[in-house]
């Protein structure tokens, strides 16, 4: 499977104020792009517009070589996005959240490998508790299960250091590593700062300017 | 022909070419409803059944007409924003909402005025009042979802795809309440059912009509110009515009 | 490492959102039971308000339920997709390779199921209260289960166009109610026509007309109006 998403002159205007404009950019497979920026620079924006959601905007999102809108069924088979918010409902337990999360994705998926993806996460105890009583950090756990869940080339992730202790920023840091290394790719905000790898690269989000690639 | 439209279609091109438009658009507007309104408030006959009470029918009906004639053409201008992103046609259908709701409140003021003298009552749950009414409803809830979202791109195609649902709904709507009515009382009078009307009456109506529609292309061209202006401020054109007026 | 079959687990999807969403609701009973205390608590008001006859309530009992009921399904609506835009599950429900418009349809389902179906089921108890005439019982409870099926659809779609917008209560219901009229005139028609022992064959036919079209078109409506009201 190829992994090749790219952004050619992406734009998104605001209520008459740029977030971003002229933004060329391009993951591969293997590689990590960490998105930075102040508050407010878009970065949110930007994900959810490489993640297909249906923001208005300037230019185009290809996925392999083709336009977004005629490859969406393809590229959203390929993708996990993790949003602002986790998407954990609080009223079902961590077991019956992933249970959703496999079939929304056309898996049956199994309760083992559920147990296990949580247990690898750091959950095990909690599977049958409803998820309202988790702290915020065991929720955005919930989620992050997912990674090792459902198997997707390309992972979007928005803030999903957010509310998780020190041990489990280092266990999500060697993930994401790991996935890049088994050719995925990372696009991912954060305001933590990433350990240098080889697949690392930067992109900086400016004053209503274009990005800058480091 | 396409080099036209294409001009048309964008902001800086169509206020070059309606501005070419308007006066014209304006004059026949105009001319039409002062020719329409003397003739058939001063030289119409009177009804015989009626007297001259029915001469509120060329301000009601042209009203009524135009009322149903903007949603739709609203509707148009929100499919046209929503399929080929052309940000003009949004900008019309904006402005189209106001003067449509304001259409319907005079056909439905009108139609309550025409009551008394008919009916002796100022409300009477006729069939095309009825509508009427629920057509304002309609519009209310398209001005009200428009300026509930903070960004002006979510309102707009919020407010083009509800435009969508109602215009689809309205002819249920109008069957719907018409049945509501046979059943529970006979048609009587209505307001614009009438059995061969000369052409000294209709002609002044046809005349009313026409003007309320011109008055309606006017209004809506004007309107548009001015929003343009308003969300294009920032753009050269538009600087280079005020300059040269200064 | 991917999955090539993008479409091929719709049904398992569809199931397990329906599932989930009726699991939701049943784990807060006042969700589903809320909607019912209001609809006999209304039927309530109007005795006192208007007059203990039999003979009145009689007359004007098809009306009353059916506009109770509505208001009752109408009061639940706001909960459809709210609670799932606040905690980002909805953002995934969109992002899912599977067909959106089928996946709302699921929340439609689990919503109608344990909304409109309940309130259907009930109504005839509060028409013991108003003297609905006899023989008008089933036809009551079969109009408002069709009809309400319609009133959720519809219901969705201003519900989704609202979803972003904070205390959006009252606006959904300007925008739905012209909507819903259409499905009550021909519901209480059923209902009047089924009271005067008149045949209620074709009110029957064109709620069940109006369902139809719902069924086809609001699906696109509903997927539509979630993508603006989302990220509006």
């Amino acid at each position: 499977m190829s992994l090749r998403l790219q952004a050619r002159r992406l734009a998104c205007e605001r209520d008459d104020r740029w977030l971003f404009h002229d933004l060329d950019l391009e993951i591969r497979a293997g590689e990590i792009l960490r998105v930075e920026g102040p508050n407010g620079s878009g970065k949110t924006t930007l994900l959810k517009i490489l993640a297909g959601q249906p923001m208005e905007h300037a230019g185009e999102v290809l996925w392999n070589g083709t336009p977004l809108r005629r490859s969406r069924s393809d590229f959203l088979a390929n993708l996990l996005y993790l949003g602002h918010a986790p998407g954990v409902k609080a009223a079902l337990t961590p077991l019956e959240n992933l249970a959703w999360y496999q079939a929304l994705a056309g898996e049956p998926g199994d309760e083992a490998s559920r147990l296990g993806a949580l247990e690898r996460i750091g959950l095990a105890g909690f599977e049958d508790l409803p998820a309202a009583q988790l702290s915020a950090g065991q929720q955005r756990r919930v989620a992050l299960a997912r990674l090792e869940l459902t198997p997707r080339l390309l992972w979007v992730l928005d803030e999903p250091f957010t509310a998780i202790d020190r041990q489990g920023v280092a266990a999500l840091e060697a993930r994401l590593e790991a996935h890049a290394e088994r050719g995925g790719g990372v696009l991912v905000t954060t305001h933590h700062e990433l350990r240098a790898s080889s697949g690392l690269r930067r992109l900086t989000l400016g004053e209503g300017g274009g990005g800058v690639e480091r | 022909m396409w080099a036209f439209l294409h001009k048309l279609g964008s902001p800086k091109g169509f206020y070059a070419i309606s501005g070419r438009w308007l006066p014209a658009l304006w004059g026949v507007a105009v001319a039409l409803i002062l020719v329409g309104g003397v003739w058939g408030l001063v030289f119409a006959p009177a009804d015989y059944q009626q007297g001259n009470s029915f001469r509120i029918i060329y301000v009601h009906v042209p009203a009524a007409f135009l009322a149903q004639s903007i949603f739709v053409a609203m509707a148009v201008a929100g499919l046209v924003f929503m399929v080929w992103k052309i940000k003009l046609a949004d900008m019309a259908a904006a402005m189209m909402a106001p003067l449509g709701a304001g259409m319907t409140f005079v056909a439905l003021f009108s139609g309550a005025v025409w009551g008394v003298p008919t009916w002796g009552t100022w409300w009477q749950w006729d069939a095309r009042l009825t509508s009427m009414l629920i057509l304002l409803f309609l519009y209310i809830g398209v001005i009200a979802l428009r300026g509930a979202f903070v960004s002006r791109d979510g309102g707009a195609r919020a407010a083009s795809l509800l435009a969508m649902v109602g215009v689809i709904n309205i002819p249920i709507i109008k069957f719907s309440v018409e049945w509501w009515y046979t059943l529970h009382q006979p048609a009587s009078f209505s307001i614009t059912e009438k059995p061969a009307m000369p052409a000294e009456m209709w002609l002044p109506l046809l005349s009313m009509v026409l003007g309320f529609y011109a008055f309606f292309l006017a209004v809506t061209l004007t309107r548009t110009r001015s929003e343009i202006l308003r969300r294009e401020s920032s753009k050269r054109w538009v600087r280079a515009l005020v300059e040269e007026r200064r | 490492m991917s999955s090539d079959e993008p479409a091929g687990g719709l049904s398992l999807a569809w199931r397990a959102t329906l599932r989930r969403d009726l699991v939701l609701r049943l784990r807060r009973p006042g969700e589903v039971l809320n909607p019912l205390a209001f609809f006999a608590l209304v039927i309530t008001l109007f005795p006192l308000g208007l007059s203990p006859s039999a003979s009145l309530l009689a007359t004007i009992a098809p009306g009353l339920l059916w506009v109770a009921a509505l208001l009752a399904a109408l009061l639940s609506l706001d909960g459809m997709f709210r609670d799932d835009a606040e905690d980002g599950s909805l953002e995934q429900l969109l992002l899912s390779p599977q067909p959106l418009p089928a996946l709302a349809m699921a929340k439609v389902a689990a919503h109608w199921l344990l909304t409109g179906l309940p309130l259907a089921l009930m109504a005839p108890l509060l028409g013991v209260m108003l003297s609905l005439p006899a023989g008008s019982y089933g036809v009551l409870a079969l109009s408002l289960a069709l009809g309400s099926a319609s009133l959720s659809l519809i219901g969705a779609i201003g519900a989704a166009l609202t979803v972003g917008v904070p205390r959006g209560g009252v606006l959904l219901s300007l925008l739905v109610l012209p909507l819903y009229i259409p499905v009550l005139i021909f519901g209480v028609g059923a209902v009047q026509a089924a009271a005067q022992g008149d045949g209620v064959a074709a009110h029957l036919a064109i709620l069940g007309a109006l369902l139809a079209a719902g069924l086809t078109l609001a699906p696109f409506a509903i997927a539509a109006a979630l993508r603006i009201g989302l990220n509006g």
